[in-house]
């Protein structure tokens, strides 16, 4: 049984957790928000301050320090990328997820003929930055698996993130080596309690293992990392202060890492999971305050906006302090290739993940971060990727030539 | 105008414009050739990392004006390793053979590592790359800089993009008097003046970024900081007058108010 790693981030997270938090929000007025504001950097109380129903009465002032931040550390450029589904078989009951073992849905993992398939129709949009995802059966579409997937992306893209169930250092050194350079992973909310209760059976169910998988893809030389609390499922503040708290502590530990965090929200009525599950809303008050007061608290960490908000409001919210959005996005297994005139996800037996919200292709995203006022960035990183590889002969990007990569053969 | 004379010779090409601009952070990339024209740069630095030569899209090298001279720099390295393989991707990719050597490993902080960015310099020079090393402004760090091969060096005036202007002054100074390379002022400049002041001192040339790019009006922006470069040059070329610390001295000073007595006989 694993436990929390001794030099991880658990002891940190226990410090927060056993802090006085609904005091603190109490205690948070007009001036304590002021003072935060003002202040050249933000510690955690302020933050807390932020997070205050005190600090609702200056999202208008916050939402300036974030985006100046913001435009200070990345400027009036936004970073594209899709997710990549490449297979859907999960042993993991989690109460809120339209992939649980328990759904009966399709189920399908890609062959390597298939990733490729999908990576070329996605490559030809432009996109340059991919981020593939499994579910979590460790048999069937392990890190095995994965890092041959991975190796094929590569070959297109020239940054290949995973979000993948929680990996060994081994095993996310095996996905560097195959052409990955950063891990999403959500700990979905860091409150233990709650925590339990969501995950009740598979491997997921064990909350250090995963807890430490930031910290052990970035020893097997990930090159960033992506945080996020699922908005929704727990107490937002909590999760939110937690999020915040183990970012800066990467970066504490890990100066060289690129640390980022992604904002999902769950939208009461469109998720997939359990029927009696009903997500607590995070109204779009709420959220704003969420983003702004993340961004005041890293202002130089990336943050991604899910597709599970609508176009409309992404739009509002990317000037705010967004630095990465996707696009052309379809969470179901095959679906950018394996349509006909219909999309695999509208069909009834494939269910998606979660439905998404904003469905604009890339072109239209482009064209309307423009209208924003904002550069669509499609490449971001060259190592690794396919012109790398051209000139280094290097095994990521090889195109998943068995020959120029004895060393991620199955031992 | 500047005079034909005054010209910055780097890597054995003379230019006339002493503003280098960036690509990184404007809305729209449409702005770049607006931005070069009206500022009067003739160069510009492009991240290598957002350079995509595969993508129908078209990339960002596609704004860049013909005339320009291309800095691609190594942004996103970490370490010598990073920034020797991107220089040699964007010699491969046409890019040409200078380069700008950025090696951050700290993103917090977002300050250059000096030792590996001496290993890069060294290997990318002897393989023949007109080298342009960002740095902290040590002078031992641009020491090893110059006998690495170093065509120029890159002091930071303030952390990049916090527009705080030149709070390296004194350490900048030391190495426009020390170091017989191009001195150019790299990051942090915020507004024209900074630029024109880091001029004043005997910069070589000031590059900025994140000043134009995230102003209201970018292209007038550019252009205020190509007159504040242009200004600042020629300050320095006329020979500034000597700054008193404190206080204030006439011009033609009462003599003897001081030392008068001296000639007196004593009582």
């Amino acid at each position: 049984m694993y436990t929390a790693m001794e030099d991880g981030f658990y002891p940190e997270l226990m410090r927060i957790q056993a802090m006085d938090i609904d005091a603190a929000l109490q205690a948070a007025d007009k001036t304590a928000v002021q003072a935060a504001l003002a202040k050249p950097v933000l510690d955690e109380e302020d933050l807390l301050i932020l997070l205050s129903p005190a600090a609702e009465n200056f999202l208008e002032e916050t939402a300036r320090r974030s985006q100046a931040e913001t435009l200070r550390n990345f400027g009036r450029s936004m970073q594209l990328f899709t997710p990549l589904y490449l297979a859907n078989y999960c042993t993991n009951r989690c109460v809120y997820c339209g992939f649980s073992t328990k759904r009966r849905i399709r189920r399908r993992m890609l062959t390597l003929e298939e990733v490729a398939a999908e990576a070329e129709t996605i490559s030809a949009t432009g996109l340059r930055k991919i981020l593939a995802l499994t579910g979590d059966d460790p048999k069937r579409t392990g890190a095995l698996y994965l890092a041959g997937c991975v190796r094929v992306l590569a070959g297109y893209f020239s940054s290949v993130g995973v979000e993948t169930p929680a990996m060994t250092v081994e095993e996310y050194r095996l996905q560097v080596d195959a052409g990955a350079d950063s891990m999403t992973m959500f700990q979905e909310t860091y409150n233990r309690e709650r925590y339990a209760v969501l995950h009740p059976g598979g491997p997921k169910k064990n909350f250090f293992f995963r807890l430490d998988a930031p910290q052990r893809a970035l020893m097997g030389g990930m090159r960033g990392v992506n945080l996020g609390p699922l908005l929704g499922l727990a107490d937002w503040r909590g999760d939110v202060l937690a999020t915040a708290s183990h970012a800066r502590w990467l970066m504490d530990r890990y100066p060289d890492a690129e640390i980022s965090v992604s904002l999902p929200r769950m939208r009461p009525h469109t998720e997939g999971g359990e029927a009696a599950f009903k997500p607590a809303e995070v109204d779009n008050l709420h959220f704003v305050q969420i983003l702004t007061a993340l961004r005041c608290y890293l202002p130089q960490a990336g943050i991604t906006l899910s597709t599970r908000e609508p176009a409309w409001l992404r739009d509002k919210l990317a000037p705010l302090g967004v630095t990465r959005v996707s696009a052309g996005v379809c969470t179901a297994v095959g679906g950018h290739t394996d349509t006909g005139a219909e999309s695999v996800a509208e069909q009834t037996e494939d269910k998606p993940q979660f439905d998404i919200s904003d469905e604009r292709s890339v072109d239209e995203m482009a064209r309307d971060l423009l209208r924003i006022g904002y550069q669509p960035v499609f490449a971001d990183w060259l190592i690794g990727g396919p012109a790398d590889a051209a000139l280094t002969g290097s095994i990521a990007g090889s195109l998943g030539n068995p020959a120029l990569s004895p060393d991620i053969q199955p031992v | 105008m500047q005079n034909i004379d005054d010209s910055l010779v780097i890597g054995g090409k003379a230019l006339s414009g002493r503003l280098f601009i960036g690509t990184g952070k404007y809305g729209d990339d449409a702005l770049i050739p607006q931005i070069a024209e009206a500022s009067g740069a003739q160069v510009i630095t492009i991240a290598l990392r957002r350079v995509d030569l595969s993508n129908s899209r078209g990339n960002v090298l596609q704004r860049v004006p013909e005339y320009m001279q291309l800095l691609p720099n190594t942004s996103g390295a970490r370490n010598a390793e990073e920034a020797v393989r991107l220089a040699r991707l964007a010699k491969a990719a046409g890019a040409g053979d200078w380069i700008k050597i950025e090696v951050i490993s700290d993103t917090r902080r977002l300050l250059p590592d000096g030792y590996e960015t001496a290993k890069a310099t060294e290997i990318l020079a002897k393989e023949g790359f007109t080298v342009l090393p960002y740095m902290n402004p040590d002078l031992y760090v641009a020491r090893a800089l110059a006998n690495a091969g170093a065509a120029a060096v890159m002091p930071l005036a303030a952390p990049i993009g916090s527009n705080r202007g030149l709070s390296t002054r004194e350490m900048i100074a030391v190495l426009i008097e020390e170091i017989k390379l191009p001195v150019i002022v790299d990051a942090g400049l915020g507004r024209p003046s900074q630029a024109c002041e880091a001029m004043e001192m005997g910069a070589a040339a000031c590059l900025v970024n994140t000043a134009i790019a995230t102003a209201r009006d970018p292209v007038k922006m550019g252009a205020a900081f190509g007159e504040a470069v242009r200004a600042g040059r020629g300050a320095y070329l006329a020979g500034l007058g000597r700054v008193l610390e404190a206080g204030a001295e006439a011009s033609s000073p009462e003599n003897g108010a001081l030392t008068g007595f001296l000639n007196k006989t004593a009582p």
